[in-house]
C-alpha cells in the first residue's frame, strides 16, 4: 500500500540523521535493515529487551567490556568493526573463556554515511563468523554532527569457563616462561601511519584477529597455561608489567628474541617509538611451565595468526613487580610502564 | 633495518667494549654531550658494560630541558588564548611551566597540536587564515634548518598569522660553559652526531686545544658509541686533545653548507639563557630583525612573567654533568614522569627520565 508521496522525497538512507536515534520507526528500521539482516541469530532476532542464551553446564561466567573509538574508522588490515569483535573476543579468550555472545552499543555521528555504517557492520558480522560467536543484542544511539567522531562502538561479551581453566594474571610463577604469538607494533603504526600527517608511507597492516580459536587449540593440547594476555593499548610492555605486579613476579625479558616487522621497526625509528609499548590487536603473550614450552610452540607455530611465536622470556621470583630486560650487546634495564601517551621526540 | 640492525650488533660491540677494557689505564670522565645518546646508552645498558674506570656523565643535550621556564610559561600564556592554533613537537607538551603543561592548555581547550615539522605548522596557517598559528621553534642546530625554511616559507607566502616562538641554542658554547666551569670534572667529550651531521665539526679543535680536552663526534647505536668512547679512551690515554670523527658515515667536518646557509639567513646569535644553567654567552640564536614580524614574542603581549622553578629539582646539575639523575632526593618519589618537578623527567631525551623509565633507581633490587 502506498500512501502519499512527497514531490521531493527526503532521503534518510543515505546519510545517518539524529531521527535514527529516536527510538520510532527510523531507529526500528535501521535495526532491521542493516543490524539485524547481519548478525542474523535467534537471540538476537527474538526481539526482546534481553537476549536468552542457553547456558553450558559446569563452568563459570566471563563477562567483559570495551569501548572502541579510532580515527581513521577503516586503517591498511581493519576498522573500527572487525576492532569492536574481536577486542572483546579476545578479552574472553585471554581467560580461557568460549564465548557465547557479544552485544554491540553504537554511537553514531548524525551525517555518517549508511554506506559506511554497512561497511562496518558487515566487517564485525565477518569477524564475529570467523570467531564463530553471535552478535546477540544491541544499541543505537545518534548523537549531533561534531559530538562523536563517526561511529563509536561498544562491544561486551560474555563466555564460559569450564571448570578446571585457571588462566589469570596472577598465576605467573617463577621457572615460567613468556611466548608471543608474533611480530609486535604493526595495530599502531599501521593506525598512525593511516591517521595522515606524518608524511610518511608504510605497508604495515594492522594485526587485527580474533585469538578464541587459537587460544582453544592451545588449551586442549597445553591444558597447563597460566597467564594469557593480548598486549593491546600499551603494547608488550604494558601487558608484561601488569602480569609481574599481579602475580609479584619478575619477568625477565630478551631483547634479540622479540620480533618485530622491519616496517613497523623503521617506523618507530623514525618516529621515536619504542615498539615496545606500540598497540597489538592480534598478538597473545602466554605465560606457561617451561616443560610445555616446545608442545606449545609447535601447536601455535602450526595455528593461523600465531605462526610467528617464539619464546621472549622467562618469569623469576625477584625483583616482584619488575619487567627486566638483556639487551642484545648484554646490558640489563628496566622496561617500565609508560605514564602517558608515547610522544614522538623532537630530533 | 639496513644501517641500523648492523651498528646493533651485539659481537662488534662487544669486541670494542673489550678493546676498550685493554685500552683504559686511568679514571676518566666523558660526557656525552646528546640526550639521544643518554637514553641510547642507558636503554642498552652501555655503561654498564664499560671498565670500572670509565665514568659517563651526561650533558645538556636535551632541547626541551634547556628551554627557559620563562619562555615555556609565554608558550602556556600564548596557547591559551583564543583564535591561537599553538604548535610544537610532541615532547614539549609534558614539560612542567611554572604552573602547568601544554596538556593542561589542550584539556582547557586550548588548541594545541603536535608537529613532526614546523613547515606542517606554515600548512596550517595557509589552512586556517583567520587563525593565528604559532610553532614553538626549540632546539640544538639539528632543528634550526628546518625552524628557519618555516620562517623563509611563510615569508615567501606572505602569511600574517605564521609566528615563532624561539629558544635555539647551540652546542659549542655549551662545551665552553662546562669547561670553564669552577667545579668541572669533564675530561673528554663524546660530541652529538645529529648536530654535527648539520654543523660539522670545525668549530671544535679550538676548544679542545684550549681545554686539553678530545673530542669524538659520535653516532647513536651502541656500536657508535663504542666506538666514540673507545676513540676518546685512546686519545685521553695519549693524551692528545684532538678532535676526531667516529660517526663518518653521517658527518663530515664542513657539514651540511646549505642548512648552515639557510640558519645563517633567518638567525642570528645571542646570548640564551639555558634552564638550570643561566645565560651562556652567544649561546643561541634569534630571528634576525628582518624576520622580527615573525616573532610571537614580539606578536603577542606575553610580558610580566614571573617564572617559578621548583625547589627542589637539580636538573641544572644534572645537565651540567655534576650530579647524577638517582642523586636527587626528589628522584622517583617527589619527581616522576607524572608528576615531574623539572624538564629532565619528561623529555625523551632527559637524563632523569632515561633513568626513571630504563629503572636506574632499582638496580640494587635488581
Amino acid at each position: 500500500m502506498q500512501g502519499p508521496v512527497c514531490p521531493i522525497p527526503l532521503r534518510h538512507d543515505e546519510q545517518v540523521v539524529l531521527g535514527h536515534g529516536s527510538g520510532g520507526s527510523m531507529t526500528h528500521n535501521l535495526v532491521r535493515n542493516l543490524f539485524y539482516a547481519a548478525f542474523d541469530n535467534g537471540p538476537l532476532l527474538a526481539g526482546d529487551d534481553s537476549a536468552m542464551l542457553d547456558w553450558p553446564e559446569d563452568g563459570r561466567l566471563a563477562v567483559t567490556t570495551d569501548s572502541h573509538i579510532v580515527s581513521p574508522l577503516f586503517f591498511p588490515g581493519g576498522d573500527i568493526g572487525r576492532l569492536a569483535v574481536c577486542g572483546t573476543v579476545n578479552d574472553l579468550a585471554m581467560v580461557g573463556a568460549k564465548p557465547l555472545g557479544l552485544t554491540a552499543g553504537f554511537i553514531l555521528e548524525e551525517g555518517l554515511p549508511i554506506v559506511t555504517l554497512q561497511a562496518v557492520i558487515e566487517s564485525m558480522r565477518l569477524a564475529a563468523t570467523e570467531a564463530g560467536i553471535r552478535i546477540v543484542a544491541g544499541d543505537t544511539k545518534v548523537v549531533e554532527r561534531g559530538k562523536g567522531d563517526g561511529v563509536f562502538i561498544n562491544t561486551s561479551g560474555i563466555g564460559w569457563v569450564p571448570f578446571g581453566r585457571e588462566i589469570s594474571g596472577r598465576n605467573a610463577q617463577a621457572g615460567d616462561v613468556v611466548l608471543l604469538t608474533g611480530p609486535i607494533g604493526d595495530h599502531g603504526i599501521a593506525v598512525l601511519v593511516a591517521r595522515g600527517g606524518l608524511a610518511l608511507e608504510s605497508d604495515v597492516l594492522s594485526d587485527v584477529a580474533p585469538l578464541n580459536l587459537l587460544v582453544e587449540s592451545l588449551l586442549s593440547t597445553v591444558p597447563d597455561v597460566h597467564v594469557l594476555r593480548d598486549p593491546t593499548r600499551g603494547g608488550v610492555a604494558t601487558a608484561l608489567n601488569e602480569i609481574a605486579r599481579q602475580s609479584s613476579v619478575a619477568i625477565q625479558l630478551d631483547e634479540a628474541a622479540i620480533p618485530v616487522n622491519p616496517s613497523v621497526e623503521s617506523a618507530c625509528e623514525l618516529l621515536g617509538l619504542d615498539p615496545l609499548y606500540v598497540a597489538n590487536e592480534g598478538k597473545a603473550l602466554i605465560v606457561l611451565p617451561q616443560a610445555q614450552v616446545e608442545a606449545a610452540l609447535n601447536l601455535l607455530r602450526s595455528q593461523r595468526y600465531a605462526e610467528g611465536s617464539v619464546q621472549i622470556g622467562t618469569v623469576r621470583a625477584a625483583p616482584a613487580g619488575r619487567v627486566l630486560m638483556r639487551t642484545a650487546i648484554g646490558g640489563t634495564r628496566v622496561v617500565d610502564t609508560l605514564a602517558g601517551e608515547m610522544l614522538p621526540r623532537i630530533c | 633495518m639496513k644501517y641500523l640492525t648492523e651498528y646493533r650488533d651485539a659481537a662488534l660491540t662487544r669486541s670494542v667494549l673489550e678493546e676498550i677494557a685493554r685500552t683504559v689505564r686511568r679514571p676518566w670522565v666523558i660526557m656525552e654531550i646528546c640526550g639521544g645518546q643518554t637514553h641510547a646508552i642507558v636503554r642498552h645498558g652501555l655503561d654498564q658494560l664499560l671498565p670500572g674506570e670509565i665514568e659517563l656523565v651526561h650533558g645538556p643535550g636535551c632541547p626541551v630541558c634547556v628551554t627557559p621556564l620563562e619562555l615555556i610559561d609565554k608558550a602556556l600564556a600564548i596557547a591559551s588564548q583564543p583564535d591561537v592554533i599553538f604548535t610544537s613537537f610532541g615532547d614539549m607538551l609534558r614539560v612542567p611551566g611554572s604552573g602547568q603543561d601544554l596538556f593542561h592548555i589542550r584539556a582547557a581547550g586550548g588548541d594545541v597540536r603536535v608537529v613532526y615539522s614546523p613547515l606542517d605548522a606554515v600548512r596550517l596557517a595557509q589552512e586556517n587564515p583567520d587563525k593565528q598559528i604559532v610553532f614553538f621553534a626549540i632546539g640544538f642546530e639539528t632543528t634550526a634548518p628546518a625552524n628557519a625554511m618555516a620562517a623563509l616559507q611563510a615569508r615567501s607566502l606572505g602569511l600574517h598569522n605564521f609566528s615563532l616562538l624561539v629558544s635555539q641554542v647551540r652546542v659549542p658554547p655549551a662545551i665552553r660553559a662546562i669547561l670553564s666551569s669552577p667545579g668541572n670534572r669533564v675530561q673528554g667529550f663524546l660530541a652529538a652526531g645529529h648536530v654535527s651531521a648539520v654543523m660539522g665539526y670545525w668549530e671544535y679543535p679550538p676548544l679542545a686545544r684550549q681545554f686539553d680536552v678530545p673530542i669524538v663526534v659520535t653516532g647513536f647505536e651502541p656500536l657508535d658509541l663504542a666506538q666514540g668512547i673507545l676513540r676518546t679512551v685512546q686519545l685521553l690515554e695519549a693524551g692528545d686533545p684532538r678532535v676526531e670523527n667516529a660517526y663518518s658515515r653521517a658527518v663530515t667536518e664542513a657539514g651540511n653548507r646549505p642548512a648552515q646557509a639557510v640558519i645563517q639567513q633567518v638567525f642570528e646569535e645571542c646570548d640564551r639563557a639555558w634552564r638550570g644553567i643561566g645565560t651562556i654567552p652567544m649561546s643561541g640564536w634569534r630571528l634576525r630583525a628582518e624576520y622580527s614580524d615573525l616573532d610571537a614574542e614580539h606578536r603577542f603581549d606575553v610580558g610580566g612573567i614571573q617564572p617559578q622553578e621548583s625547589p627542589e629539582c637539580i636538573a641544572g646539575m644534572v645537565l651540567q654533568g655534576r650530579k647524577k639523575p638517582s642523586d636527587c632526593p626528589a628522584f622517583g618519589g617527589k619527581c616522576t614522569p607524572e608528576h615531574p618537578l623539572g624538564a629532565t623527567m619528561v623529555s625523551s631525551e632527559g637524563a632523569c627520565a632515561a633513568y626513571f623509565r630504563y629503572g636506574r633507581f632499582a638496580e640494587s633490587a635488581a
